[in-house]
């Protein structure tokens, strides 16, 4: 699957979460859908967008936070696993494109090319409702299943390595970061 | 924990193979003896964060923030999450911040040397307000040769990234240093810490 596609699945259900991507692709592919005010894109801390969605989802307990992670990112902070786990804040969902690659500084592999299961890892941690997908239809079902649980949940999409033809993001950091906590204080 | 109120340490009375001299042998022993951190000041800080706004707190455990701590743990308005790199917390404080929480970071110096990167990419690059608590290891009195090398960084480190940073040494002056520390991190959305030093956190025997 392409995570782009992954993408535009989502959407029509986070529109109204609280959202933190991380930098790149992710980022670009979910902004070209439509930006919304409730949308963070984290650039560069590479591996703390999830660490953000924590503080997020402990501060907000009564609104979803969905997190758009990457491999590359979060094996850089897999100790969130288990921060994640022991907090276990139930309106959190971690989705993390697994393209086995750092796509946007020259297609590198990462160790999940050469089998770290960052699902298992998740499980492993402690975070019971992980799960690893690789097809639309996959995803599409472990997603209705977590908002549907109400539970903590990581779900590992397997994606292809390949991304949006240019980077650009017609916002300003301090923009985006200042229109987002505006937002945040406006929501109950 | 003993019965006074004092923690022992984790460090188990140190088994290497001899020749040691007796004198290095000794000093093992006793480091391992009593950790004497004081809870009185414990609890001087902890209530002087609490009065200043602070619900979120997010902690590594770290011998001078033991009572901190689990004072955190014990209080139903208070959050604490437990991390295993303080790089997380810095992403954590963030998230709080932004949806309007008051949050503080507890953390040992050697904790901020390993969170200089989202300090700066995320904290400083974001605007994002900082509270952080720093046991100020590894200086004057400091007999852990291990602590001594981040004890002279940190404060050039401090200085080096311009952090505004004050000592918390005097506990009738630390609830006002820490409302003053939470104002100016929030005026100025920058980064402010306080470190936590020696004479306060730690009860000489």
């Amino acid at each position: 699957m392409k995570r782009s596609e992954a993408l535009r699945l989502l959407y029509p259900d986070v529109k109204d979460d609280i959202v933190v991507t991380i930098m790149g692709a992710v980022a670009v592919e979910l902004y070209s859908l439509g930006h919304r005010p409730n949308f963070f894109y984290l650039q560069h801390a590479m591996g703390l967008a999830s660490s953000m969605g924590l503080g997020l989802a402990l501060a907000k307990p009564d609104h979803r936070v969905t997190v758009f992670d990457g491999d590359g990112s979060v094996l850089m902070n897999m100790g969130t696993f288990s921060t994640l786990a022991w907090v276990a804040p139930r309106n959190l969902t971690h989705v993390v494109f697994d393209n086995e690659s750092l796509l946007s500084v020259g297609g590198f592999p990462t160790a999940t090319s050469a089998g770290s299961d960052i699902a298992g890892i998740a499980r492993s941690s402690g975070i019971r409702r992980s799960r690893m997908v690789r097809t639309l239809e996959e995803l599409e079902t472990a997603w209705k299943e977590s908002r549907s649980a109400n539970e903590l949940t990581t779900i590992v999409a397997k994606v292809e390595a390949s991304g949006p033809a240019s980077f650009a993001m017609d916002i300003k950091m301090l923009e985006n970061r200042f229109e987002f906590e505006r937002w945040l204080r406006e929501v109950k | 924990m003993s019965s006074d109120g004092r923690v022992r340490s984790f460090m188990p009375t140190i088994i290497t193979r001899p020749p040691i001299p007796l004198c290095v042998q000794t000093l093992l022993i006793v480091k391992s003896a009593s950790m004497p951190v004081s809870k009185e000041n414990s609890r001087v800080v902890f209530d002087a964060l609490t009065r200043s706004g602070v619900s979120l707190m997010s902690a590594l455990p770290e011998t001078w923030l033991v009572h901190i701590m689990t004072m955190a743990d014990d209080d139903p308005n208070t959050t604490l999450v437990r991390i295993t790199r303080e790089e997380e917390a810095i992403g954590i404080s963030a998230g709080a911040h932004l949806a309007g929480v008051r949050s503080a970071l507890l953390m040992q110096n050697h904790g901020f040397l390993a969170s200089v990167n989202p300090i700066v990419s995320l904290a400083m690059l974001y605007k994002i307000p900082l509270l952080m608590l720093i046991s100020y290891r590894g200086h004057m009195g400091e007999d852990a040769p291990w602590q001594t090398m981040g004890g002279r960084m940190t404060e050039p480190l401090l200085q080096a990234l311009d952090i505004p940073y004050d000592y918390l040494r005097d506990p009738s002056d630390v609830e006002r240093q820490i409302s003053a520390a939470a104002t100016l991190a929030e005026s100025s959305l920058t980064p402010v810490a306080l470190l936590l030093e020696r004479q306060l956190m730690w009860e000489e025997e």
